[in-house]
């Protein structure tokens, strides 16, 4: 398994049949850095590493977010096919007592997705803050006129009919059985969906 | 020596060649001459496209006149795991409509990971007066309304299989479109339908067709039933239960049994969802006979089923949930020394509970390769792995062909000495000389690409996910592995550098998916603008990538070679870089 083979003399032949990006002359210490950092980690999985790097994982992380205790799942991992997982739920679902509601929710930008319990919040207000919690980010005040312009992002839920509605309109009650799914979007493109 | 060619009449060369079915042969006989390729293309029958966008309908049709049996795949590997987003592309329609004008005499037709409406199925069934088979694996679009149209106009019909496909199922009538004469059922597989089916029509159906092998019922299909339908199918090889599980009433506990001893032929058992343990004796009378196994849906704990796994001494192909733990597993390696394919589902994918669920580990696996010596295929779902259990599982199987390991929570490291899993792989393709699949997990550096890269000359599919350092990992794979032909990686710290440095690799394999990793946009534009036979997709759910600097990485990325161009039926999350990208300006 001991290879002579340099990372050097790799990287030497990287620039003998490169195909160059950019202007012939322009550096690459700047594409350098952007290829090392990990674009993708977020801070929960950066910090899963350096922990499993220290101790023996078990499979979970011992910390937890300060959102909602939920474990943040990564989207399409384990890789597991849906209907098996959905196999598997229907099953669990049985057991417990089924007044639970989650609900995924995805943030643009976010690299993967999480679950709320809806029947926890007795409110907008009440989800609107644990969204923010959670994602760390802004949302702004809702208004009927103006939906929640002004802020950066704006919350927005799939509803029976697969239609992607903005969150706050209906009344709460109506809200929690027609909601499939939520989705915060940037606010630029929610614009589209604030009404003006 | 030029008579040679013409020494034989075209009839001779046809009847030779109609010995050969490999696609590979069939291929490598077309380029011989032009005269070879003729005859050839007169006379092949059969065509597999891995890629429906690699070719064009009226391409294939030109080509190959009179076929009688297509595949085709559509959507990358990674679909599957939803990282694909809908409305992708995978569209058979195109497909469908040319063959139904050109091939009139089509009979079989097989579709993986493709979008089919019903409009296709009723096209399909009133087109090929012959057909025979229709396999639809992990595909979408359709109804049981679309199912309607083949039951009723397909009268040869030989071979129904919905397998792992989406199906919007508005009832179970469907099934009784099947007029009474038709009589040729071979293979049914309806098992991913969720409503139930008119029972009368299924009884009915079956009794009516004397060569029916292949059965395999959906979940709505109650226990007490199935005693019944088999004594109407006593040549069965191939069942799948629904529901296993009722009130055991003595005598549908006897009549089961019975009808199960029956079958003589039975050798393939699945389904059993919703598992009651006390009515599994009831299938012990053919556990002798099985070769195949699938409990992947049983959530029944390791004692009963290591009793029953344990009876089955022929047994070549089990698919089980962790639940069989570490302790079945040893027993599984004492009692079914045939086995080759062994998958291991996990029961608690995502963890809720603290600690594990299930005492299954690494050691179950290495049981499995030390008991089993004929053992070449593996998917194992665990939670822990060794560097040393990996290098002894090597040892023990160099006749590994396919091995899927996951490591369900990403990064992992090798749980005894806390290094990085790089050893323990680089032992695996070390010592498999004919690996063709390899699934990666755990923590990985850029060290196990440089040992795949390097010693596994036959690989022809890599699956990586959350591993390596940097680009030098990808150029391994890249600059190694000759026998590539589709490789998908998602969150990995895999850039420009690697990629563009073995551009011309990529037009030797099928395709290529990357994910959440380090790719700008600006080096997808070049790659298309260098690299016509390529169609490089950037998916984007974010909105247009000109609208984002050029530094700015792509979200997804799949790249395939193509003879057909850039495709025409792409959604507005999916943009072709192509020659006309400019590059450096935007």
């Amino acid at each position: 398994m001991e290879n002579s083979t340099t990372n050097y003399k790799i990287e030497l032949n990287f620039q003998a049949t490169e195909l160059r990006l950019g202007l012939p002359g322009s550096d690459e210490p700047e594409k350098r850095s952007c290829i090392k950092s990990n674009k993708r980690a977020s801070p929960e999985v950066e910090e899963s590493v350096t922990k499993s790097n220290c101790t023996s994982s078990d499979g979970t992380s011992d910390e937890q977010d300060s959102a909602p205790p939920a474990k943040a799942q990564i989207v399409g991992w384990p890789p597991i096919r849906s209907y098996r997982k959905n196999s598997l739920q229907t099953k669990e679902s049985e057991q417990t007592d089924g007044t639970a509601m989650f609900m995924k929710v995805s943030m643009d930008g976010a690299p993967y997705l999480r679950k709320i319990d809806l029947k926890v919040y007795k409110s907008y207000p009440e989800l609107l803050k644990a969204l923010k919690i959670m994602f760390k980010c802004t949302i702004g005040e809702y208004s009927e006129r103006e939906g929640y312009n002004g802020s950066e992002y704006a919350p927005t839920y799939e509803d029976k009919d697969g239609d992607w509605m903005l969150v706050g309109d209906v009344p709460w009650d109506m809200f929690i059985c027609s909601c499939k799914r939520l989705r915060i979007m940037k606010g630029s493109e929610a614009k589209g969906l604030g009404c003006l | 020596m030029r008579r040679m060619a013409y020494s034989f009449p075209e009839e001779v060369l046809e009847h030779v060649f109609s010995f050969i079915q490999s696609d590979n042969d069939r291929n490598s006989i077309s380029l011989v001459c032009k005269s070879w390729y003729e005859v050839e293309r007169w006379c092949r029958r059969k065509i597999f496209v891995g890629n429906c966008y690699s070719v064009c309908p009226s391409m294939v049709i030109k080509r190959f006149p009179e076929v009688r049996s297509i595949e085709l795949k559509g959507k990358p590997h990674f679909a599957d795991f939803n990282l694909v987003p809908e409305g992708w592309g995978g569209y058979v329609y195109p497909w469908i409509t040319a063959m139904a004008s050109s091939y009139p005499w089509l009979q079989e037709i097989r579709l993986k990971r493709m979008v089919i409406t019903d409009d296709c199925l009723e096209l399909i069934a009133k087109s090929f007066k012959n057909f025979n088979v229709l396999v639809l694996s992990s595909c979408e679009g359709f109804s049981t309304d679309g199912l309607v149209a083949i039951a009723a106009n397909c009268r040869n019909l030989r071979e129904l299989d919905l397998r792992e496909s989406e199906v919007e199922d508005f009832n179970g009538h469907w099934l009784s479109h099947f007029p009474d004469t038709y009589t040729s059922l071979v293979s049914l597989n309806i098992s991913c339908l969720g409503s139930e089916v008119s029972f009368s029509a299924l009884e009915r159906l079956v009794g009516r067709c004397p060569n029916l092998r292949t059965l395999r019922l959906n979940r709505a299909v109650p226990l007490d039933r199935i005693a019944n339908l088999l004594s109407r199918v006593p040549q069965l090889v191939e069942l799948g239960t629904g529901a296993y599980s009722s009130e055991m009433r003595p005598e549908v506990f006897s009549n089961l049994a019975g009808a199960v001893t029956h079958c003589k032929q039975l050798s393939s058992l699945s389904g059993f969802w919703d598992v009651n343990p006390a009515c599994l004796p009831a299938v012990y009378p053919t556990c002798t006979r099985l070769t195949s196994l699938n409990l992947s849906y049983a959530t029944i704990q390791s004692p009963e089923l290591t009793k029953l796994v344990s009876q089955c001494h022929n047994l070549q192909c089990l698919w089980v949930l962790d639940y069989i733990e570490d302790s079945g597993l040893e027993a599984i390696a004492a009692s079914c020394k045939d086995l080759r394919e062994l998958r291991v589902f996990p029961s608690d994918p995502f963890g809720v509970e603290v600690e594990p669920n299930v005492s299954l580990t690494e050691q179950g696996l290495v049981s499995v390769s030390e008991g089993c010596s004929k053992l070449q295929s593996v998917l194992y779902f665990c939670r822990q792995m060794s560097n040393a259990a990996l290098i002894t599982i090597a040892r023990n199987r160099p006749n590994m062909t396919r091995f899927r390991l996951c490591i369900i929570e990403p990064r992992t490291p090798d749980y005894l000495t806390l290094q990085p899993l790089d050893m323990g792989f680089g032992a695996i393709v070390e010592h498999c000389k004919d690996l063709q699949r390899l699934s990666l997990s755990g923590l990985l550096t850029d060290r196990v690409f440089e040992y795949i890269g390097t010693y596994a000359n036959k690989l022809e599919m890599l699956s990586v996910a959350f591993a390596g350092d940097s680009d030098l990992g990808l150029h391994h794979i890249l600059s190694g592995c000759e026998n590539l032909r589709k490789l998908e990686i998602r969150d990995c710290p895999f850039g420009d550098k690697a990629l563009l440095a073995n551009a011309a690799k990529l037009e030797t394999m099928r395709s290529l998916w990357m994910s959440s990793c380090s790719v700008s946009y600006g080096a997808c534009k070049l790659l298309g603008q260098k690299m016509p036979r390529l169609n490089v997709e950037v998916i984007d759910e974010r909105g247009p990538p000109d609208s984002r600097p050029e530094s700015c990485h792509v979200e997804k990325l799949y790249i395939y070679r193509t003879v057909a161009g850039a495709r025409l039926d792409m959604p507005d999350f999916v943009w072709t870089m192509d020659e006309d990208s400019a590059v450096g300006l935007s």
